[in-house]
């Protein structure tokens, strides 16, 4: 069990951070909290992503000496993904810090259920 | 416990309004719901950690060489990648040439988020997004003293001259500018490559922003220039992939020279598109930053 | 035939290179360019569909020099071509109809950065349906949710940011687990491409390993896009997210962009992963018992609704679980009804969302009850209302009635799975019936109020009002703040291009599940 556990423990430690983001995100109220606990979330799945590509004993996929050998280099593909993975993490925390932030300038509170409730309040008002 | 500990944490603000607010929470059922919402969630959470933890320690071992994984498509690019790409860095040659349509998407995420942060925070005119008024009214509404806002408000408040950020500042942007322009040309022959080079030299625009104000950093970054570089990028970006796959799907020729490999000079479009992606992404996090800090490019 | 080939990745790049010119466009231009971009991917969809369906059989197309499991790939066949159609035909109409009303919603410095999301929208959509990879699929999702968000939050009052927020947070979630669904999966098969992870995880099957693993894999991907879809248990952000956007924003979130999804996932069962797969999993039983409890509870919640455009998104609730319980019966009659749903309902539920907007927008009211008698105020838009009402509910003739006949066709022969599903229909459609024929019947009760006569008078009706208001310049104000934009040629042409659409589809359904069935059939 032992041994299977540290085969695995890229994977263990990335299950672990993912539930930690997803907890984050169901538990927190603090939107920045919220913001924190995604980018954990997705902090694991790139660890989950990197580390199926490696090979023990094996280089970073970037040609040296000209040795061009599949058995010399590790995995370029989830290398490559997470590279994407990351871009999308990136815009995804631009965008909903831009929206926190105009949350706050109209209802001063970084909770979104307060927020939510500010909002419908406010409809009921208008009609 | 957890819940205790959360509400400690909530901020003086939130407190003032919620207090000034308690006619709209409606009391008992919203506890219940909570909790009921909060055994609910723990559950699940629970539940997910233990299946996908049995799940990954049934999957193939990290780091095996057997793995399903470490197939054909791996090796070809590895073993042909050069020749085929022209790039030394394979991860380049893969995202930029093999599998171009993928990073074509993930800049199109890039902008598409850029569009967003600008209807958000971008000021035109009228109010709108900068919602002056209505700070200023929700202010009174909550019975928020003005003082504490009236810092954050000023858009065009800017850091009194700051000697030693302003000094370091001076020694460290241009290196900063020329590691980024380094990264950004050397992507196909060594690690880096668009995104992480534009990052640094967005973060070289930061700095100098954050060190000389605003009126500085528009002698060279402003509205205008960042918008006509985005739309250079995008659109060289845009117009090549759509010519190499157009020539790729129909079996001709691209005729784009390869370049002997490791020269900067080299591996055909990849050079090309790393250096629109990495004017697109400096723009990007410079934009996302000016907005940020005053509402406007 | 060789050339139209090319017609997918023309449509897809298309409304990219619009969305990078509209960057730099004013508002106007902005929109026209964006209506004649949609325009040409409707017809370049349209040759597609009538070569494929022709042709009988399907393509891959490689983007870029290299094949198949090396470089992306994109893959055309009849079913990808009619989803393609629906998806251009439904957001130009959108725009066509509703182009006018949004100059009121949006800053006016902002609009060209909202067709840049109208575009990027389509082309994400367009994009998800022709993949041929998953990873592709999961970069385009991601546009697609961010220009989803943006959609939402265009309108920038309190509300709509909370709204957007929302969104984003659940949205995110399910892109996390779709996320690592395609991870798990890449590991188990070593593949990305589609055809080659199905061969891959046929021979899983046959040797039988990694069972559970493929499960967890199946059960990641499906509750990712079911919370982006909106499946029940994941719909809180629904209805404050379609009542409270723009005309646009809602027509097209509600009929294109949950589709998508759905789409996306039928595309990873019976492409990717494989039927044998998913009926070893189960996972169909989960998608059969969440449609039938979204088709009840989306009824009883639109029928508790006072608010009018958030019943007609409870209403969407309910259509997504029908979609979901024809795909879980899983047979071919059933995904064929399923995919015919996404149609009918797609394109009744935008002519709903464009023609309902004038009620709301005109009567500065939200709620049901102030729609008494207002019918007889906008006709026109009462009657296409009408029509759209009665296609849901399931009236003869009309798209929505086909759907349920095939719907429930479908459901027949399949044990006790049968009565659950046709009774779900039953208790379904008679809430339906309630909750949407109430706003008809509230509609056109007889003017009581001598007010109301009175300001019906002086509006006269439809095409009087639209020159009334090009016309007069000290009046336009004033009329605009009673009817922003509603009463132009163009919203009378794409909200009446709507109406024929649903007949089409009532009455000529027989030439589009003969191409849904053959564009099945050689999916796999």
């Amino acid at each position: 069990m032992w041994n299977l556990i540290h085969e695995h423990l890229n994977d263990l430690v990335a299950v672990a951070l993912f539930v930690i983001g997803f907890g984050d995100l169901l538990f927190q109220k603090n939107m920045i909290k919220k913001i924190i606990g995604l980018n954990i979330m997705d902090t694991a799945v790139y660890l989950l992503l990197a580390s199926q590509g490696y090979i023990e004993g094996r280089k970073a996929p970037i040609v040296v000496d000209g040795v061009r050998d599949a058995a010399a280099y590790i995995n370029p593909i989830p290398s490559g993904l997470v590279l994407t993975g990351i871009v999308v993490s990136v815009s995804v925390t631009a965008l909903l810090l831009s929206l926190t932030i105009r949350m706050y300038r109209k209802y001063h509170s970084l909770d979104l259920d307060y927020c939510l409730m500010m909002a419908r309040h406010e409809d009921k008002v208008n009609g | 416990m957890k819940s205790q500990k959360m509400k400690k944490g909530k901020p003086g603000i939130r407190n003032t309004v919620s207090q000034n607010a308690t006619g709209i929470l409606p009391g008992k059922l919203e506890g219940r719901l909570q909790s009921v919402y909060r055994i609910v969630a723990a559950v699940m959470i629970v539940l997910m950690f233990v299946l996908l933890a049995t799940a990954m320690l049934g999957m193939p071992e990290i780091g095996d060489k057997n793995n399903p994984d470490n197939n054909e498509v791996a090796r070809r690019y590895i073993e042909n990648g050069l020749d085929e790409t022209g790039a030394v860095n394979i991860v380049s040659g893969m995202i930029l040439d093999y599998r171009a349509f993928d990073t074509f998407g993930e800049s199109c995420v890039l902008f598409v988020a850029t569009i967003c942060v600008t209807i958000m925070l971008r000021i035109d005119g009228r109010g709108g997004a900068g919602d002056d008024e209505e700070t200023e009214s929700s202010k009174k509404a909550f019975g928020i003293r003005e003082s504490a806002f009236a810092k954050l408000d000023n858009r065009n408040y800017e850091p009194e001259n700051d000697t030693i950020l302003r000094k370091s500042a001076l020694i460290v942007f241009p290196i900063i500018m020329v590691f980024g322009v380094y990264v950004i040309l050397n992507g196909h022959i060594s690690p880096g490559g668009g995104f992480s080079g534009g990052a640094i030299l967005g973060a070289g625009f930061v700095l100098f922003l954050s060190a000389f104000g605003f009126n500085k950093t528009e002698r060279f970054m402003n509205a205008n220039t960042v918008r006509i570089i985005t739309l250079v990028a995008l659109l060289v970006y845009c117009l090549s992939k759509c010519y190499s796959f157009f020539t790729g799907a129909n079996h001709l020729e691209s005729g784009i020279p390869l370049g002997t490999p490791g020269a900067i000079l080299s591996s055909g479009l990849i050079l090309v598109l790393n250096i629109c992606v990495g004017m697109v992404v400096a723009c990007t996090m410079y934009s996302f930053y000016a907005l940020v800090r005053r509402g406007r490019i | 035939m060789e050339f139209i080939r090319n017609f997918p990745f023309f449509s897809i790049m298309l409304c990219m290179f619009c969305a990078i010119i509209c960057s730099v466009l004013r508002r106007k231009a902005a929109q026209y360019f964006t209506l004649a971009v949609l325009f040409t991917v409707m017809i370049l969809s349209g040759a597609l569909l009538y070569n494929t369906y022709n042709d009988g059989g399907s393509f891959v197309y490689y983007m870029g020099h290299f094949p198949a499991p090396w470089g992306n790939e994109i893959r055309g066949g009849c079913l990808e071509a009619i989803f393609a159609l629906f998806i251009s035909t439904v957001a130009f109409l959108s725009v066509l109809a509703g182009g006018k009303a949004i100059e009121y919603d949006i800053e006016d410095k902002k609009e060209n950065l909202f067709f840049i999301l109208v575009c990027l929208m389509t082309s994400s959509l367009l994009a998800m349906c022709y993949t041929n990879d998953l990873f592709t699929g999961y970069v385009f999702i991601e546009i697609n949710t961010i220009a989803g968000c943006g959609l939402i939050m265009v309108r920038q009052l309190g509300k709509s940011i909370v709204t957007a927020v929302r969104y984003m947070v659940i949205s995110m979630l399910g892109s996390g687990l779709f996320l690592i669904g395609v991870t798990l999966l890449y590991t188990l098969t070593g593949h990305l491409l589609m055809s080659n992870i199905q061969e891959s995880v046929k021979e899983l099957i046959s040797t039988g390993d990694y069972g559970m693993q493929l499960t967890i894999v199946i059960g990641l991907m499906t509750v990712g896009l079911a919370i982006k879809a909106g499946l029940f248990p994941f719909h809180l952000w629904i209805p404050d997210a379609y009542g409270q956007s723009n005309v646009i924003s809602s027509s097209l979130l509600s009929s294109t962009v949950s589709k998508g999804y759905i789409f996306l996932l039928i595309k990873i069962y019976f492409r990717t992963l494989g039927l044998e797969a998913i009926e070893k999993s189960g996972v169909l039983n989960v998608c059969f018992a969440l449609g039938i409890v979204a088709m009840i509870m989306g009824s009883v919640l639109a029928l508790n609704e006072k608010s009018f455009r958030r019943m007609i998104a409870f209403s969407s609730i309910a259509q997504i679980g029908y979609i979901f319980m024809g795909i879980g019966i899983g047979t071919k009659e059933a995904v064929t009804a399923a995919i015919f749903h996404i149609f009918a309902h797609g394109l009744t539920k935008s002519l709903l969302f464009i023609s309902s907007s004038e009620f709301t927008e005109g009567s500065h009211s939200k709620s049901i009850d102030d729609l008494k008698s207002l019918g007889y105020k906008y006709r026109y838009s009462a009657l296409c209302y009408s029509i759209g009402a009665f296609s849901i509910v399931g009236f003869p003739l009309l798209g929505g009635f086909i759907s349920k006949l095939l719907l429930g066709g479908a459901a027949i022969g399949h044990g006790p799975m049968q009565w659950i599903a046709l009774l779900a229909l039953a208790v379904s459609t008679i809430l339906n019936a309630v909750y949407f024929l109430r706003t008809v019947v509230y509609l056109f009760i007889p003017k009581e109020h001598l007010e109301d006569s009175n300001k019906s008078a002086t509006l006269g009706d439809h095409d009087r009002d639209a020159e009334h208001v090009e016309n007069n310049e000290t009046e336009k104000s004033e009329k605009l703040l009673l009817l922003p934009g509603m009463h132009c040629p163009r919203y009378v042409i794409g909200i009446t291009a709507l109406v024929l659409l649903n007949f089409l589809l009532g009455l000529c359904s027989g030439p589009i599940i003969d191409i849904i069935e053959q564009g099945l059939e050689v999916f796999e």
